[in-house]
């Protein structure tokens, strides 16, 4: 309750000195909208329909593209960390891939693909999959021998002794490269929309482009402030369970 | 399969270790862990396996358990060749090795969920009579991080005996138990074998560990691991560790135990 207290006045406070310097004349607000510019702005962007469309396009978009990533990523690094062989070709390629930012493929991609959707949705997986690939391989690596012959002697052997003890162990090591890979994944569509226009929809990116373009700086400050609400959404709604299971269960501290 | 019986007139036997030999490649040389080993268990028999530490002792049980290969010599179970790990020797090793993923019944429940003539009511069951047996059936839902270095070893105990394994493969598994606990396992490790009958291999460096469980003792020599001395403990059961007899045997094999505590140690270092 009382850090529920803390962090509003935080923000009520910042909020507030912003309003004044604006309102007193410290900051023009063609440069920096005072607070309640930027929240009419939202109020009048939902009401028309705007901003839950663009939202809503980039969500799918960056949906998308991580399950497909996840689906190709994961299995992948399964096969690195079993095989020799796999660790030899695509796991050096994945370690190459993953160090070069995946906004690096977007001209490619338009080249490839045009101005559509398949665009952005190979920009989203590039981001995701080589993170995804590596902490599954990093992560099954990581697993003490102990467990795997514990669980032999009990009778526990191929798929049973993957899916019950192999990738359970490597959760952890998973979980911070699945948050990786998410976080990638995000940064570079943004990018891709704010450079790319995308005949096929108009997600926040657009948006952001477009409020820059026409110096609408309430729409630009709006759309960062809607872009990290979906940041920390996705992190609260998706990661932070699991998470908390890992400090639980494992017993590591507290992020 | 024939073989004679020293131990229990009419049992067969259940592993055979044939002239077993196995060396390690370290940064620092080889080790040789067992030089031709040989060993006859019967089925139903425990035999408790003692020698130096470093003796080549946890090897063996990992050679039988199927888990490490042998470089020369092999292994028979029921008469037909190990090749691998299974269900039907199961090891409870020195480290607890409980899975942190599950919690204390998660790990108890693990083996019994590979067994699958039981329902999920009856393994629970079990699951729970062998917590309750290691006096840990408050801490069912504790997380494995949460209980002490002894705790977690009767955690791996239960998990050991609750599928009721034919054969039991135990590595020093009381090492890091409080000398109460331990005595008190002593105690039930005994009542369950003699309850559900089963072939237990129970290695260890303690003598007087040795002789209360075991039917029978077998010497190793420091390494290379050879087979040295075997004694029979032929006493009434349950056994007290600190009764008069068996502390007269432990006495004996500590004496047959001690010219071989120093003999190969230039060897091992080459």
């Amino acid at each position: 309750m009382k850090r529920w207290l803390q962090c509003i006045l935080f923000f009520g406070a910042l909020a507030g000195v912003w309003e004044w310097l604006v309102r007193a004349g410290v900051w023009p607000p063609t440069i920096v909208p005072a607070p309640s510019e930027v929240f009419r702005y939202l109020v009048d962007s939902v009401a028309d329909g705007t901003l839950l469309g663009a939202t809503w396009v980039t969500v799918r978009r960056l949906v998308l593209g991580y399950v497909f990533g996840f689906a190709l990523g994961h299995p992948i690094g399964i096969l690195i960390a079993r095989f020799r062989f796999f660790k030899d070709t695509i796991g050096l390629l994945a370690l190459g891939l993953q160090s070069l930012p995946s906004i690096c493929w977007a001209p490619l991609a338009l080249l490839w693909f045009g101005q559509t959707e398949t665009a952005m949705f190979f920009i989203v997986i590039m981001g995701s999959v080589w993170s995804i690939m590596l902490a599954t391989d990093a992560g099954v690596r990581h697993v003490p021998p102990i467990y795997r012959w514990a669980a032999m002697t009990m009778g526990s052997r191929g798929l049973h002794l993957w899916a019950k003890v192999i990738l359970p162990a490597a959760l952890p090591f998973i979980v911070s490269g699945m948050k990786q890979g998410w976080a990638f994944a995000w940064r570079s569509l943004m990018a891709a929309e704010i450079y790319v226009t995308i005949l096929t929809g108009f997600g926040l990116g657009h948006l952001l482009h477009y409020g820059r373009e026409l110096h609408a700086m309430d729409t630009v400050l709006g759309i960062m402030l809607v872009i990290i609400m979906v940041g920390l959404a996705t992190d609260k709604l998706l990661f932070a369970p699991v998470e908390r299971f890992i400090h639980r269960r494992w017993g590591t501290a507290r992020a | 399969m024939n073989s004679t019986n020293q131990t229990a007139p009419g049992t067969a036997v259940k592993l055979a270790v044939e002239n077993v030999s196995k060396t390690f490649r370290m940064r620092h040389g080889i080790v040789h862990a067992l030089d031709n080993v040989t060993l006859r268990i019967h089925e139903g028999e425990f035999v408790c396996i003692v020698g130096p530490s470093g003796c080549g002792k946890t090897t063996l049980l990992n050679i039988i358990a199927g888990l490490e290969t042998p470089d020369t010599g092999r292994v028979l179970a029921d008469g037909k060749p190990v090749t691998g790990a299974g269900s039907d020797r199961l090891v409870l090793f020195q480290e607890p090795a409980l899975f942190p993923w599950l919690d204390v019944m998660g790990n108890v429940m693990f083996g019994l969920k590979l067994k699958p003539n039981l329902n999920n009511k009856e393994r629970r069951d079990v699951a729970e009579f062998y917590l309750r047996l290691v006096g840990l059936e408050k801490f069912m839902h504790a997380n494995i991080h949460e209980l002490s270095g002894g705790m977690k070893q009767r955690v791996a105990l239960a998990r050991a005996l609750a599928p009721n394994p034919r054969v039991l493969l135990m590595d020093e598994p009381f090492g890091s138990l409080d000398a109460l606990t331990r005595e008190q396992l002593y105690g039930d490790l005994q009542a369950i074998w003699q309850k559900r009958p089963k072939t237990i291999i129970f290695v260890t460096h303690n003598a007087r560990e040795a002789a209360c469980l075991g039917d029978r003792v077998v010497l190793l020599s420091a390494r290379p691991g050879r087979v040295r001395e075997q004694f029979q403990i032929q006493l009434p059961r349950p056994r007290d560790i600190n009764s008069v007899e068996v502390a007269k045997h432990s006495v004996e094999i500590i004496h047959a135990l001690k010219p071989h505590l120093t003999t190969d140690i230039e060897s091992a270092a080459e």
